[in-house]
């Protein structure tokens, strides 16, 4: 841990952490709304994470444990930098354990197993408008959730269908919170997006580079937007298996034997999947 | 054969009352309705795009309204469709609180609800009305996901149907509209305002800038979809000849105001008003 005379406890000083809660407690209050927030100058580039980082060293506790996930990988450069950091200005434990965690910050993936109701997991966005595909222009989107003027992201979803017969959207799948603000979820993949529905852990979205904060509190109504006729559908990984543990019916990663050339596929959730081996799984 | 539909015993469906649009503070000469020689005051330089324009409009009936470039007939069209704020002035839609609710004293919401329930609009430029990089089908699947359509089997057939009315083909209804050609593009415009069966049709200028087989195919169609859905039309045109063939009434504009209302074979074949005069023999 560094030293304490010079660093405040994780990093920001007091009144930027108070700033930030403060933000994150509307955002909890007005689910899937963006919350603009005094985003920090951090030892990171912008884009790498930074707002989900300042949302961890604002909420985090000296008794917390911290699980931090790229792309479901504890191991990525990206992952293991941010955990060295936050490990060295808070002192606090690191684990791979998705269920031991009390705070797991992620980035594209939601862990495997169901968060429990005291789990925070903190997401790091680049893009936090969702109708940013639709309209460049800030005040008009911000006018468009004003005023619940969703058309032209359904017109966009309209026009795959009618185009390409499927929805093309693969990641950041735009949902409805709360029949209310069409929120960006973040780069998760398709399968992760029914998670947010419902679930007993609280969400919280920094992207620190577009200064926003939006949160999910537990027992919230999240749905992807979906037409009457055509249902959501989500990645489909149906008779492929994890070669290192055997596990079916989660989110897989294909990859390819440079030798052979053959396609083979593991879980995209490295933790889930260690814990699986410790427990014996085999394929 | 013009059908006349100015029954006093019916009631309008469209009423506009003392619409005025001003561009400018005014100041006391116009703002106290000394006469202005053109559309802007001498003092201030305000300019009164439209000034105390009073109309009805009834069920089935076409009104042509006409007059010079600069004469106030699209700000008058525009400001009806809530594209322009109004500066004075009513109107009242049978559909909306039983014609007895000021549409301009609407809410947003409301106003919204009104544009993509009870009227539609067709630009005289096509840019304004259609995205040009989305499928035919998807301009007008736009208007009906505006009016909270999410049913795409639905919206596509709706579309399809549309499109077949104002005769275009529907293998054709994947292609963005910017590789039609202009009478095609106003033919999606037209069918986008149909989407969603409203009372009320606005069209500015439709067959300007288009060669004269495609100005009588439109309007053809335009005859043909009032006998079909009937919709009433407010018809804006520079171009007698079209208000002739299909307007039932007719009000003259100029400089802001309207100067002449009558039946249109009245204005045409005996204009009382000095300028709607020079504007016949000028043309005819």
């Amino acid at each position: 841990m560094i030293d304490q005379k010079h660093y405040n406890f994780a990093f920001l000083d007091e009144n930027s952490k108070r700033e930030i809660r403060r933000s994150l407690l509307k955002a909890v209050a007005i689910p899937g709304y963006q919350v603009p927030f005094g985003s920090r100058e951090l030892p990171i580039g912008r884009g790498w994470g930074t707002g989900g980082i300042q949302i961890t060293l604002s909420v985090i506790g000296k008794e917390d444990v911290l699980k931090v996930i790229d792309q479901g990988s504890d191991d990525s450069v990206n992952a293991v930098n941010i955990k060295k950091f936050v490990s060295a200005c808070t002192g606090v434990e690191i684990t791979t354990d998705s269920e031991a965690a009390s705070i797991i910050q992620t980035r594209h993936r939601i862990p495997e197993i169901p968060l429990k109701k005291e789990q925070i997991l903190v997401l790091q966005v680049p893009t936090p408008e969702p109708l940013r595909i639709v309209e460049p222009r800030e005040a008009v989107t911000k006018k468009m959730h004003a005023e619940g003027e969703y058309s032209p992201m359904w017109l966009t979803l309209y026009e795959d269908l009618l185009r390409c017969g499927k929805i093309g959207i693969s990641a950041e799948y735009p949902v409805l919170v709360e029949n209310r603000y069409i929120m960006n979820p973040s780069p998760i993949p398709r399968y992760d997006t029914p998670k947010l529905n419902d679930s007993d852990c609280l969400y919280l979205f920094g992207a620190g580079r577009e200064k926003k904060i939006y949160a999910i509190p537990p027992h919230t109504r999240v749905m992807p937007l979906e037409f009457d006729d055509i249902p959501f559908e989500t990645e489909n990984f149906t008779g492929k298996r994890c070669h290192l543990c055997g596990a079916e019916g989660v989110y897989l990663d294909e990859l390819t034997d440079e030798e052979t050339g053959a396609k083979y596929y593991e879980c995209s959730d490295t933790g889930y999947c260690a814990k699986r081996r410790e427990q014996g799984c085999r394929p | 054969m013009q059908t006349v539909k100015n029954n006093k015993k019916e009631k309008p469906i469209l009423e506009v009352r003392g619409l005025t649009v001003r561009y400018g503070q005014g100041c006391d000469y116009c703002l106290n309705g000394q006469p202005l020689l053109k559309n802007s005051c001498p003092h201030c330089k305000t300019v009164w795009a439209c000034n105390d324009v009073n109309l009805e409009l009834y069920p089935g009936e076409i009104l042509g309204v006409v007059g010079e470039s600069g004469s106030g007939k699209s700000t008058m069209m525009k400001s009806i469709y809530f594209d322009f704020p109004v500066t004075e002035g009513s109107a009242y839609l049978q559909a909306y609180g039983a014609g007895k609710a000021n549409m301009f004293a609407a809410t947003a919401q409301q106003k919204k609800y009104i544009r993509n329930h009870m009227m539609g609009m067709v630009y005289q430029n096509p840019v304004l009305g259609l995205r040009m990089d989305y499928s035919a089908a998807g301009n007008i699947a736009e208007k009906l996901i505006a009016a909270g359509g999410r049913n795409f089997g639905s919206m596509t057939a709706r579309a399809s149907q549309l499109l077949e009315a104002v005769e275009i083909l529907p293998g054709r209804m994947k292609e963005p509209p910017k590789n039609f050609s202009g009478g095609m593009q106003q033919r999606v415009q037209i069918s986008k305002a149909l989407a969603n069966n409203p009372q009320v049709l606005l069209l500015d200028e439709v067959t300007t800038g288009l060669d004269l087989s495609v100005q009588a195919k439109v309007l053809d169609l335009i005859r043909r979809i009032r006998q079909e859905f009937g919709v009433s039309i407010l018809l804006v045109s520079h171009d007698l000849a079209v208000i002739r063939m299909l307007a039932d009434r007719t009000v003259v504009m100029l400089e802001g105001k309207i100067i002449e209302r009558g039946l249109t074979d009245q204005i045409l074949d005996d204009p009382q008003h000095p300028y709607t005069q020079q504007l016949v023999h000028s043309l005819l």
